[in-house]
């Protein structure tokens, strides 16, 4: 089961991936508020979370990109819902950076400024895709570490 | 926890009661399955049964289904199914649960919006569990006007201990204030499922029931010390009354005052508003562009209030939520008054009350054209109490009710004036909100208690309640009860203002404000009747009570002060107001109203913040009942305007904010600054990965 140093290096990456993904900004105290939610009766609390937050970006950075792309005329008001509830779901997560995207973002679509939401948008595909790599990360090595029979560090 | 959680949830109400706050049942209600889940886990960790729905119509139909299932609703703003706020007063209508909004945006506005429309609280996403551990406080708070047993304000205070308001007061007031909704609906079960337990903090607590009666005679032995000589001690021993305790007579002093306050700060905003519209406080201004608040300028007065819908008015569900007792003394008289213009079934509980300032009353003589239509009559027979005119004064003579609700209306419910159904309170009273669809049907159910024209009250007093009950704050701070004496004294009405106040400030009552300018109102009405439009109308007493009390104008303007603040409130269609209230608040000084926009965002800073109840309360006071907060300015416009222009029209959110809610103003500045200083993009462009980033880590 153990596999000596295997196991470390897993465990020690699964400590470390959130320490710097908080370093970075990726990710801020929130997300480490909701890894300490998670306990033997929610053991996968924080991947299910981060699934549906996946799930939800996606759907609404496209929804965006369609708005952002109609010729007869960008409906920012969807605009501005979408990113309110981007602004909302990933501040829940912690997702900082993707957050702070959506504050910039809001501004220029406050401003019916169709490029400057071009441009805002792909700042935030950017950030999510920062954010879902190193999310994915953590969530392998956590599977990497059940699997080689370890249990997962919890926060504290 | 683990095991805790699951006691505490599933054994639901025996097992959450009992460990109260373990098991304290949430619905929570947020279309964004991110944040739902993130909340329903933060709120397990909290040890609370948690229910989620990702869609309001599904939460409202839970609620509606079993009320007594949960214990507090946390719901999310921007829903697509239906507005968060909408729900929110639904909620507060028909089921008076606390409802705890949450957003990812801080706009002041939308946190003013929350308060009006009778948010217990406002929680900025992300939330975090330190803030979802004291949420209870707000089941506690509601429950504890809730008194079915007899005198006993003792223990009261001791359940308040979790929130952290203590003292006597605040349980005292709360005692009232489920007094006077309890007086005034039977069948609202506003703490309906109290009735079944106590409040789960603590052991079964007798409480006080302010009945008209009771009331009464602590009104007269108030006027008869006088309201600023009055104190506990001494009422309690003219009250002769067995079983009243000390500290159940200073609570209900608190509320009085507060409501007295109220009612005089709203006229006096109105005055000031008008006068200082835009002017003053910057925070006004804001308040102003509230929903709510804009419509005060529409409001044209108190005499908005058609009388038409005074009556028809059906305080109902607006009123149920109104805690505070004197709202709820008043209420049973407003309703009465405004039902269908029994007029002597006003007279009688306002006399009860005290005096209600005469002078408010015979002003306001136009009882046609006040909001209230039925209470114009019996306002201005009571015209003797000035307390119950709260109306009458505001509405200067001829609404004195009408508006005192209508301030509460501000809410946009408040369609105070019991005008024929329509209480324009759309906008945002949640309170309100229902009784004005209930009016027309005399929808007890929502508003429960209050009789037609309460139902403007009620509206008022439901904010009153909320900050009565809630935030004993503001009876703790002792201001109250200075006003109350004299928001007793105006009309029954008052208690209706109270009630808005209350409902915006869910907890706070706006106790700066309202304490100052209820005492000042209640000083003045104590006085002969026509000394309390006097003493309203100085605006520059007003003006001292932090700005809100308008005594503008005596008789009219205070009671378009009292408007004023109403309006604020209501924010909606109350431009109609402006208009009006500009004529009659030649006073203009202190427009009390401007406050309650304040207060409200105060209040949403500072829980306890009372002075934006006040406000709310005043609004309810001061005739303003301009139902027109929904726009419906309809039969209220017309009459409140005749009477109290001064009322509405000034945006006492300006005027007033200066003084009174300077406090709040800052509160809320800097809570606004916080958040903003979280959202501060910290984008620090690092989009690569440092040598010791993932790359290193796996």
């Amino acid at each position: 089961m153990w596999h000596g140093i295997d196991m470390c290096s897993l465990v020690y990456s699964f400590a470390f991936v959130p320490c710097a993904c908080e370093h970075q900004g990726i990710v801020d105290d929130q997300f480490t508020q909701l890894r300490k939610l998670e306990d033997e009766n929610s053991p996968h609390f924080v991947m299910e979370v981060a699934s549906l937050f996946f799930e939800d970006c996606e759907k609404l950075i496209n929804n965006m990109a369609i708005a952002l792309e109609q010729k007869q005329g960008v409906d920012f008001k969807q605009i501005d819902e979408c990113i309110h509830q981007l602004k909302g779901s990933s501040s829940s997560i912690g997702a900082m950076r993707v957050k702070n995207a959506c504050i910039a973002f809001r501004s220029f679509s406050d401003g019916q400024n169709r490029e400057g939401c071009l441009r805002c948008l792909q700042q935030l595909s950017h950030e999510y895709s920062l954010l879902k790599n190193k999310l994915q990360t953590l969530f392998r090595l956590e599977k990497q570490i059940v699997a080689a029979g370890g249990s997962i560090p919890r926060v504290h | 926890m683990t095991m805790e959680e699951k006691l505490g949830g599933s054994n639901g109400e025996d097992g959450g009661r009992d460990r109260f706050p373990i098991g304290m049942r949430v619905l929570a209600v947020d279309d964004d399955p991110i944040c739902l889940k993130v909340l329903e886990n933060l709120l397990r960790k909290c040890q609370y049964h948690v229910t989620t729905t990702n869609q309001a119509i599904t939460a409202l139909k839970m609620l509606r289904e079993n009320r007594n299932r949960y214990d507090l609703v946390i719901s999310d703003v921007n829903m697509p199914d239906m507005d968060g706020f909408k729900l929110l007063e639904l909620v507060g209508l028909e089921m008076d649960l606390p409802v705890i909004m949450l957003s990812a945006h801080s706009d002041t506005k939308l946190v003013m919006k929350g308060i009006t429309h009778g948010a217990c609280d406002y929680l900025l996403k992300p939330v975090r569990i330190e803030e979802l551990k004291n949420i209870w406080q707000h089941v506690v708070r509601k429950k504890k006007p809730d008194s079915k047993d007899q005198i006993n304000a003792s223990n009261q205070d001791k359940s308040r201990g979790g929130t952290g308001e203590t003292g006597p007061t605040s349980s005292s007031s709360d005692q009232k204030v489920s007094k006077k909704r309890k007086d005034q609906s039977e069948d609202e079960d506003e703490e309906g499922d109290d009735n079944g337990h106590e409040d789960p903090s603590t052991q079964k607590k007798p409480r006080v029931v302010w009945s008209v009666e009771l009331h009464r005679k602590f009104v007269s032995a108030v006027n008869q010390l006088g309201l600023e000589k009055a104190v506990p001690k001494k009422i309690l021993d003219l009250m002769n009354v067995d079983g009243l305790t000390r500290e159940n007579v200073a609570s209900h002093l608190q509320k009085y005052r507060l409501y007295l306050k109220r009612l005089s700060s709203v006229a006096t905003q109105q005055a000031n508003m008008v006068a200082a519209l835009g002017s003053k406080d910057p925070s006004y201004l804001r308040m102003g562009s509230l929903d709510g608040f804009g419509d005060f300028r529409t409001l044209t007065g108190p005499g908005r209030i058609s009388s038409a819908s005074l009556s028809s008015y059906q305080p109902g569900g607006l009123f149920g939520r109104l805690n505070s007792s004197a709202a709820l003394s008043l209420r049973g008289i407003s309703s009465g008054v405004i039902q269908s213009g029994h007029s002597q079934t006003l007279n009688n509980p306002i006399n009860g009350f005290g005096k209600i300032q005469p002078a408010v009353v015979p002003a306001n003589q136009n009882q046609n054209g006040t909001l209230f239509q039925g209470i114009p009559t019996s306002i201005n027979q009571l015209s003797q109490n000035k307390p119950t005119n709260h109306f009458g004064e505001f509405n200067r003579g001829n609404d004195p009710n009408a508006f005192g609700v209508a301030t509460n209306f501000q809410d946009a419910r408040v369609t105070v004036g019991g005008s024929s159904n329509t209480l324009p309170v759309s906008s945002g009273n949640p309170l309100l909100l229902q009784s004005n669809t209930q009016q027309t049907q005399h929808s007890g159910g929502a508003f429960g208690n209050q009789p037609s024209s309460l139902g403007v009250t009620s509206l008022n007093q439901e904010p009153f309640d909320m900050n009565v009950r809630g935030s004993s704050n503001f009876l703790d701070h002792g201001r109250c009860s200075e006003n109350w004496q004299s928001a007793v004294q105006l009309s029954s009405f008052p208690s209706n203002a109270l009630s808005a106040s209350e409902t915006f400030s869910h907890e706070q009552l706006p106790s700066n404000n309202l304490q100052e300018s209820i005492s000042w109102t209640s000083s003045h009405l104590s006085s002969s009747p026509l000394d309390l439009s006097s003493s309203m109308a100085n605006p520059a007493n007003l003006e001292d009570s932090r700005g809100n009390i308008s005594q503008v104008g005596l008789n009219n303007n205070v009671i378009q002060n009292i408007d004023y603040t109403t309006k604020q409130q209501w924010g909606d269609s109350r431009h109609d107001y402006n208009g009006n209230m500009n004529n009659s608040f030649s006073r203009g000084d202190s427009l009390v109203p401007a406050s309650g926009p304040m207060m409200d965002q105060s209040n949403v800073i500072s829980d306890k913040m009372n002075d934006v109840s006040l406000f709310s309360q005043f609004s309810g006071d001061s005739t303003y009942v301009v139902p027109h907060l929904d726009g419906e300015k309809s039969a209220f416009d017309t009459k409140s305007r005749s009477n109290d222009d001064f009322l509405f029209e000034t945006k006492p959110q300006n005027g007033f904010n200066q003084n009174s809610f300077e406090p709040l103003e800052n509160i809320m500045m800097s809570m606004i600054k916080s958040d903003q200083n979280n959202e501060t993009p910290l984008m620090d462009g690092e989009f690569g990965f440092d040598a010791y980033s993932l790359g290193s880590c796996i």
